[in-house]
């Protein structure tokens, strides 16, 4: 019984680091429209600073949480004006190319820059171990990891829903021609948006260097994660992704501790059923184009 | 004239043979005599354009962007190999189109699930397939010898008359005429009213619907036959290279595919054979450049082609061949012009 209390949580802080890391991507795919697979570039990004404030110049694991943020969402503003701009109007097999171009630029750069080997961001002593919570073993750096998303999420849903700029950026994903009529200056909603996305990835980058691993294949490995939750939450919302996370999460969690041997393509096949079942997303509402 | 006989005059003044195709050709055989030392990657170069031309068959006829396409190879690539293995089809090119019919069974199959959806639900499910196969044979390694690939592949005289020799000419001959005939195949294939009804449906699925054309059941069958042709590519690389290993449902294998295409324009078929020679010459570059890095050039090539934008570049790279074509024979030449995508 316990055990299985300590993989569901493990699950649910695996799905919860999963949707920090695909949120950006959330809106990048499903809300503009932008088939974006180098997603997971911003992530390593993220990681890899984290990695190297943390290692090599001694910052505390806190304090370089933030820039791993900061630094990826500038990343992301400094490729959003230059690069990606361009081809928001374009077709998806230009997006597409586009984006598998840059994960192997990223690839090739991090791998000529930081080596190839998994990379180990030093934890403070008070992440490590276990508490014990009611007879289940809790892992303390997954319940920072759950606090923290868990945070973040409850924070997103406030911007989205209640703020000025939360409004903006759904009247400019509605309809980006009578939002722009009202005032509303589309582009820089989305470069923000873009730029935040990004930011979250690199800190969920940050984050999952101890759970998922992090060497320079990471975009590659986890793209398909990613893209399974936008799809299969759907876009109409955060909460879709969210629970798409969780489900994902826990699924894979379980699938790998109880049948380890079929665990990858239980995956791929509920993900494949989902989409045959429903084209956009479990709950997905907007048609996609 | 009716509406019906236009309608053929220029189909089949479209499918004549032109003679800046024969030059094509007559090129490619030149190379195999002229190089004899560089057999073994002009093989590479003919097994990636005859993949490529799988992909235009649905990329640049039907538009369906698939990110999986090396579901097909792969499948293909493994059926030769456990063909050859245990010594089910001995012979070569009976194995090559079995392993191509075990390749199309599995398209036919998953065309179902490709025709549903939209552009970003066939990405997903194209990818999905490939990924699913490589963690089955991941899986099933008993059968397909797990990460280490199949080994000890033995293949026996093409036709019982061509043995394989070390050197790879009798692979590079064999792979250029499984090239030339699959690819005649294709031309007619594209050129028939089957091929004009594919690009009406390209362009506007809901308009072909509306004159008559049946969607579904046209996309079933081109993305059956381009399984198939990529099931043959598959099945050329274990007789050629004597092995099968996982890489050959990676993912890589399918972006590196839609570069080659890229690079060489979609929609008139010789553009994944020229793009698989310009790919292969700039990945040998790249390699001896930075022999662990050149990944990173490939990227910037993408990033680069679609930047500037694909037709464009299209323009500048025909921009030489059109000239010699158009001083040899005069004005009136017809002129090898990609059909813009620009969709």
């Amino acid at each position: 019984m316990a055990s299985i209390l300590t993989n569901l949580f493990d699950g649910v802080a695996y799905g919860m680091l999963l949707f920090v890391l695909a949120c950006g991507l959330a809106v990048t795919l499903g809300l503009m429209n932008f088939v974006n697979l180098a997603h997971g570039a911003f992530a390593m990004a993220g990681g890899y600073i984290c990695a190297v404030l943390v290692n090599n110049s001694g910052w505390p694991f806190f304090a370089a949480l933030p820039l791993a943020f900061i630094g990826s969402a500038a990343i992301g503003i400094a490729l959003e004006r230059t690069l990606y701009r361009h081809l928001y109007s374009r077709s998806h097999l230009d997006q597409v190319l586009f984006s598998i171009g840059l994960v192997f630029m990223s690839v090739a750069a991090v791998d000529y820059i930081m080596g190839s080997s998994r990379v180990f961001i030093k934890l403070p002593a008070a992440l490590e171990g276990q508490i014990d919570l009611f007879g289940v073993g809790i892992g303390r750096y997954r319940l920072m990891i759950v606090v923290i998303c868990g945070l973040l999420t409850l924070g997103l849903q406030l911007i989205l829903a209640k703020t000025r700029f939360g409004s903006r950026l759904r009247a400019a994903v509605d309809d980006p021609r009578a939002a722009s009529g009202l005032g509303i200056n589309v582009p820089q909603v989305f470069a923000f948006t873009f730029a935040f996305g990004c930011g979250l990835a690199g800190l969920g980058g940050a984050l999952s260097a101890e759970i998922l691993g992090l060497d320079p294949y990471f975009p590659l490995k986890f793209m398909i994660y990613f893209l399974i939750v936008v799809t299969v939450g759907g876009s109409s919302s955060i909460t879709g992704p969210f629970l798409a996370s969780l489900l994902l999460g826990i699924a894979d969690v379980a699938g790998k501790y109880y049948v380890p041997k079929v665990g990858p393509f239980v995956i791929y096949t509920v993900m494949i059923v989902i989409l045959l079942w429903r084209p956009n997303g479990l709950f997905g509402r907007t048609a996609a184009r | 004239m009716t509406a019906l006989s236009d309608v053929s005059t220029h189909a089949m003044a479209s499918a004549r043979c032109r003679i800046s195709e024969v030059a094509f050709w007559v090129l490619a055989l030149a190379c195999a005599f002229l190089f004899p030392s560089r057999y073994l990657i002009m093989t590479d170069i003919v097994r990636l354009g005859l993949f490529a031309l799988s992909l235009d068959l649905i990329l640049g006829y039907a538009g369906i962007v698939s990110l999986g396409h090396a579901a097909f190879f792969g499948v293909g690539a493994y059926s030769a190999g456990l063909l050859a293995l245990h010594g089910i089809i001995n012979e070569p090119v009976i194995a090559l189109v079995a392993a191509g019919l075990v390749a199309a069974v599995l398209g036919f199959l998953t065309s179902f699930l490709v025709i549903r959806g939209v552009d970003l639900t066939r990405l997903m499910v194209t990818l999905g397939i490939a990924l699913l196969l490589e963690a089955l044979a991941e899986r099933f390694s008993d059968i397909t010898g797990g990460t280490d690939g199949l080994q000890g592949i033995e293949m026996q005289p093409v036709l019982g008359l061509f043995a394989f020799d070390m050197f790879g000419r009798t692979g590079l001959f064999y792979s250029l005429v499984v090239l030339f005939i699959l690819f005649l195949l294709a031309r007619r294939v594209v050129h028939s009213p089957f091929g004009l009804s594919l690009r009406a449906i390209k362009n506007n699925p809901l308009r072909a619907a509306a004159i008559g054309v049946p969607v579904n059941r046209r996309l079933i069958a081109i993305y059956t036959l381009a399984a198939f042709y990529a099931g043959i590519a598959g099945a050329l690389f274990t007789q050629t290279t004597a092995l099968a290993s996982l890489d050959v449902f990676s993912f890589e294998r399918s972006a590196d595919l839609m570069l080659v295409l890229v690079i060489g324009g979609t929609g008139y078929l010789y553009g994944g054979l020229i793009g698989a020679v310009v790919f292969k010459m700039l990945q040998e570059l790249f390699q001896s450049i930075t022999p662990q890095y050149w990944l990173f050039w490939i990227g910037l090539v993408l990033v680069v082609i679609v930047m500037v934008g694909r037709a464009r570049i299209h323009r500048w790279v025909l921009f030489v061949p059109n000239l010699i074509i158009r001083q040899l024979a005069g004005r009136k030449a017809a002129v090898a012009v990609p059909e813009s995508d620009a969709s």
